[in-house]
């Protein structure tokens, strides 16, 4: 069993304040993504959970134990670097090993568990080359097996997959889903790709500022936005944002076409996704600007109200730059943020 | 038809000019290895040829490998204490940069901390100051502690040489050993000790070891503060500037040999930091 | 141990082995430079500013200084040049400027020695080429400006690869886009010298400056081996002062000589060739 659960961490760095007051719970087992641009505090966040910052106040349990005053060899954690950290001087084997020979665990045990965790990662023809041998793919499976063979509760991973190239990228993280599935281990993975964190993630907790924005699962984070940074962070085109005013209770006039929504205050800004639009009479007047195919879709960059709006269209649809269009949102995809807060209402 | 023969003239001016450029460029890097060499070569002629020769005239600017002078020098009253002096100084400077510098040079590397940069001025400065001239108060010093006429008191002196290059060379060796791994080692169950000595030490020990080289180097080069703070225990640095006036020209050569000739070994062994040690201990 | 005090315990040894051995005797020099039986005094600087070989002795060591240094600067930029520029055995040659590097000024001076004792390899040129009859002396006390230029030689010979070292590798700081932009809007080599690597060279340029001034104003073993003492320099004065005439307070007297002009070149060179703050590299 390793719940996690911080309390309360706040970070600062001299009279910069990197986290505020974060309260995060993460359960056994769960994969758990930090997603967010870099400076939000993310990799701060992991490294305070790993021991390697002290957060300026707060708590962090791991598995029932408080853990915020010990170091990191005393956490029960593994943790694979954006840099993978691979031991130059050692070769892959003993960078598997290392952490089990500092356990001194008995060297029949150190072979059976090298062995195991290299074939995981599809490495074992690579057991006795130097680092300075591989290729970055290569190096990130070593980084992953070494912190797998250590069995440990907890695996922390820092944007483990940032410096390889696009294919690789994709090719890894299948596989990495699939190894951590079967490892039962509880997982905390920092990313600045919203697609890797949404195809990884059992929860997502979205960061911005050193604060947690909205934690919760990829298709909640990606439907129902907490606050609008959410929706116009997630999701590629962003959210499209557009100022309503109340004609009525529960009405409300957006673009010149009126539309239900919650009662409310006098304000609202009305949020649809650009693919929940379709073209049909008695919808929002949008004067096309730019047209782009993308093969199955074609991204329209139109004009709402002098305000930049994106429809992603069918592909078979004929536009040209200057045409009118009439965009209806899916009703039940309508979201409402209050102005005042950026939140949804 | 002009236009065509300037159009094909061009083309062959600039590639004469080039292979003439090219010709002149050859011949300067021929020009300073000479300069650089042919001093040492007639030095290692003087050395290699007996003392009749050496003060013969005129030179043929070959060495008749006549060791007549070698065996005057080593047999010489003073040179061979002066040769183990000079190589008990230059460990003993050697193991004090180092043990004194490296652990320094960690600290400015991995830690923010208040008084890093006063600490640095400090190394700096150091620089700003004729530091052979130290042996004058030391001299005094030394005596009231009876450091004076003793290897430990000039390798003392040798190590404040030292100490500035000690500091920025593993500064900036240790800066070039990406902390992660060091962090990679806390989290895979090593302590700060252990995370040292398994992993950052094995890859800068060449490192370390070309500037224990250095430091090395330096003691066994300095004169000045060895012949003032020498008397009965002199280098050999010390013990040839005192003779000067007194011993003979073969003297003079073989002894000139015997300070170059472990001086080109030092620069060999360590050529391949020469130039990562000095781009970043200038920062 | 708290992890807070790691840092400065790592330092304490270097620090107070500085402050023992580098400070605390620095103040001495000046206390020794200034100080008698009964108080402070002036005699020690009077009796070496009186003394006959001082006026000679600063003015040959600043001279010296104001000679070798722009010429092992000139020698150094070309050497680099020509390094950075080479492609094929660029360690062989690189190992070969940087030889007399590992070399102490007392080897330099006495392997010059060879070149120019009477009985030396430059007479033996001289008289086989049939350009002079019986061999010179030339490092005889009538012939001080031939010492002089010997010693400029040994000097320029010896020191010139610590500059070399210290520019190419701040030339191989200064990113290849930079002359490859200058190029696309036509500099010519030269220009690319003089308006892209000297401006971003100067750091490079200044702590190879301090260095060797500093070091030019400690010359003292090329000289002696060279000139005995017909040459004075203040080195080789103080040496002198403490040695012969047995006066430690003249002598520090005379470093402290030493010590001001140093540190007046360092403060010149700094603010000579200061960066300005952000058009660092």
């Amino acid at each position: 069993m390793a719940e996690i659960v911080i309390k309360n961490v706040a970070k600062s760095f001299g009279s910069f304040q990197a986290l505020h007051s974060i309260d995060l719970t993460i359960a056994d087992q769960e994969f758990m993504v930090l997603l967010g641009a870099s400076g939000c505090g993310k990799t701060t966040l992991l490294r305070i959970i790993a021991g390697l910052e002290t957060p300026t106040q707060g708590e962090v349990w791991i598995g029932g134990r408080r853990v915020d005053k010990l170091p990191p060899r005393e956490r029960g954690i593994a943790m694979v670097f954006q840099n993978y950290a691979v031991f130059p001087h050692l070769t892959v084997f003993e960078n598997i090993a290392f952490g089990l020979r500092m356990k001194k665990l008995p060297q029949p045990e150190i072979d059976r568990r090298v062995n195991r965790t290299a074939e995981l990662m599809h490495i074992e023809q690579l057991l006795k080359r130097y680092s300075g041998q591989l290729s970055g793919g290569q190096r990130q499976r070593v980084a992953v097996a070494r912190a797998l063979a250590m069995e440990p509760d907890v695996i922390l991973m820092d944007e483990p997959l940032s410096n390889l190239d696009a294919l690789l990228r994709l090719e890894m993280r299948a596989e990495l889903k699939g190894v951590l599935a079967g490892s039962k281990t509880t997982t905390i993975y920092v990313t600045h790709d919203q697609v890797e964190a949404m195809s990884l993630a059992d929860r997502i907790s979205v960061m911005n500022g050193g604060k947690i924005v909205q934690a919760a699962s990829p298709v909640e984070v990606y439907r129902n936005p907490a606050a609008r940074f959410v929706g116009s962070f997630i999701g590629n085109p962003p959210m499209n944002f557009i100022p309503a005013t109340r004609a009525a209770n529960g009405q409300w006039q957006v673009a010149g076409v009126t539309l239900s929504g919650p009662a409310g205050p006098d304000k609202l800004d009305f949020a649809i996704r650009p693919e929940d639009l379709t073209v049909a009479p008695g919808g929002l007047k949008a004067t096309a600007r730019v047209i782009e195919p993308l093969g199955a879709h074609t991204l329209v960059t139109s004009d709402v109200d002098g305000r930049l709006f994106r429809a992603v269209l069918d592909s078979d649809i004929t536009v040209a730059p200057g045409d009118e269009l009439s965009l209806v949102p899916k009703p039940d995809r309508i979201r409402w943020f209050d102005p005042e807060t950026s939140n949804a209402v | 038809m002009t236009a065509i023969t300037t159009e094909t003239d061009v083309p062959r001016t600039v590639e004469s000019a080039r292979s003439a450029g090219k010709f002149l460029f050859i011949a300067a890097i021929v020009l300073i290895c000479a300069w650089v060499l042919v001093p040492i070569y007639l030095l290692l002629v003087n050395t290699l040829s007996s003392p009749s020769e050496v003060s013969g005239f005129p030179k043929t600017g070959i060495p008749s490998f006549d060791f007549g002078s070698i065996q005057f020098f080593l047999s010489f009253a003073g040179v061979l204490k002066a040769l183990w002096n000079s190589l008990l100084v230059a460990v003993l400077t050697m193991i004090l940069s180092i043990g004194i510098g490296a652990p320094a040079g960690y600290a400015l590397s991995r830690f923010e901390f208040p008084g890093k940069e006063i600490f640095r001025m400090l190394v700096i400065m150091t620089r700003a100051f004729p530091l052979p001239l130290l042996a004058l108060p030391l001299a005094v010093f030394f005596i009231r502690t009876g450091l004076d006429d003793t290897a430990l008191g000039l390798a003392i002196v040798h190590t404040v040489l030292a100490i500035p290059f000690a500091v920025l060379i593993t500064f900036s060796l240790f800066s070039g050993i990406p902390i992660e791994l060091e962090e990679a080692a806390w989290t895979l169950g090593c302590n700060r000790l252990q995370a040292f000595r398994k992993v950052v030490l094995p890859l800068v020990l060449p490192g370390i070891a070309a500037s224990a080289v250095f430091a090395f180097t330096i003691s066994w080069n300095e004169v000045f503060a060895a012949a003032v703070l020498t008397i009965e225990n002199r280098t050999l640095p010390a013990f040839l500037v005192q003779s000067l006036n007194v011993s003979p020209l073969h003297l003079k050569f073989a002894g000139g040999a015997a300070m170059v000739i472990p001086a080109l070994i030092f620069i060999f062994a360590v050529r391949k930091y020469l130039f990562a040690m000095w781009g970043i201990a200038n920062r | 141990m708290s992890p807070k005090a790691l840092p400065y315990l790592l330092l304490l040894p270097a620090t107070v082995f500085l402050l023992v051995f580098f400070v605390y005797p620095f103040a001495q020099i000046a206390i020794l430079a200034f100080s008698s039986e009964s108080g402070p005094t002036l005699r020690h600087v009077q009796t070496m500013a009186s003394h006959w070989k001082f006026g000679s002795a600063l003015g040959w060591t600043v001279l010296l200084a104001a000679v070798v240094v722009p010429i092992q600067l000139a020698v150094a930029l070309s050497m680099a040049s020509i390094v950075t520029k080479l492609k094929s055995g660029r360690n062989t040659v690189l190992y070969i400027f940087s030889i007399p590097l590992g070399l102490s000024d007392l080897a330099a001076g006495i392997v010059w020695l060879a070149i120019f004792e009477q009985s030396g390899f430059l007479n033996s040129m001289l008289v086989g080429l049939g350009v002079v009859e019986r061999p010179i002396l030339f490092l005889s006390y009538q012939n001080v400006w031939v010492i002089f230029l010997a010693v400029v030689l040994a000097e320029v010979w010896r020191a010139t690869a610590i500059v070399m070292v210290i520019l190419v590798s701040g030339m191989g700081l200064i990113p290849k886009e930079y002359y490859e932009a200058a190029e696309v809007f036509g500099a010519s080599p030269w220009k690319r010298f003089l308006k892209v690597t000297l401006p971003m060279l100067r750091p490079s340029l200044q702590s190879a400056l301090i260095l060797r001034t500093l070091a030019a104003f400690e010359v003292f073993a090329v000289v002696v081996t060279l000139g005995g003492s017909t040459l004075p320099v203040l080195m080789g004065e103080t040496f002198q002062w403490q040695f012969a005439l047995q006066d430690r307070n003249v002598a520090s007297a005379y470093a402290l000589v030493i010590l001001g002009i140093s540190i007046a070149a360092t403060l010149f060179f700094l603010r000579v060739l200061r960066v300005p703050k952000g058009a660092t590299i």
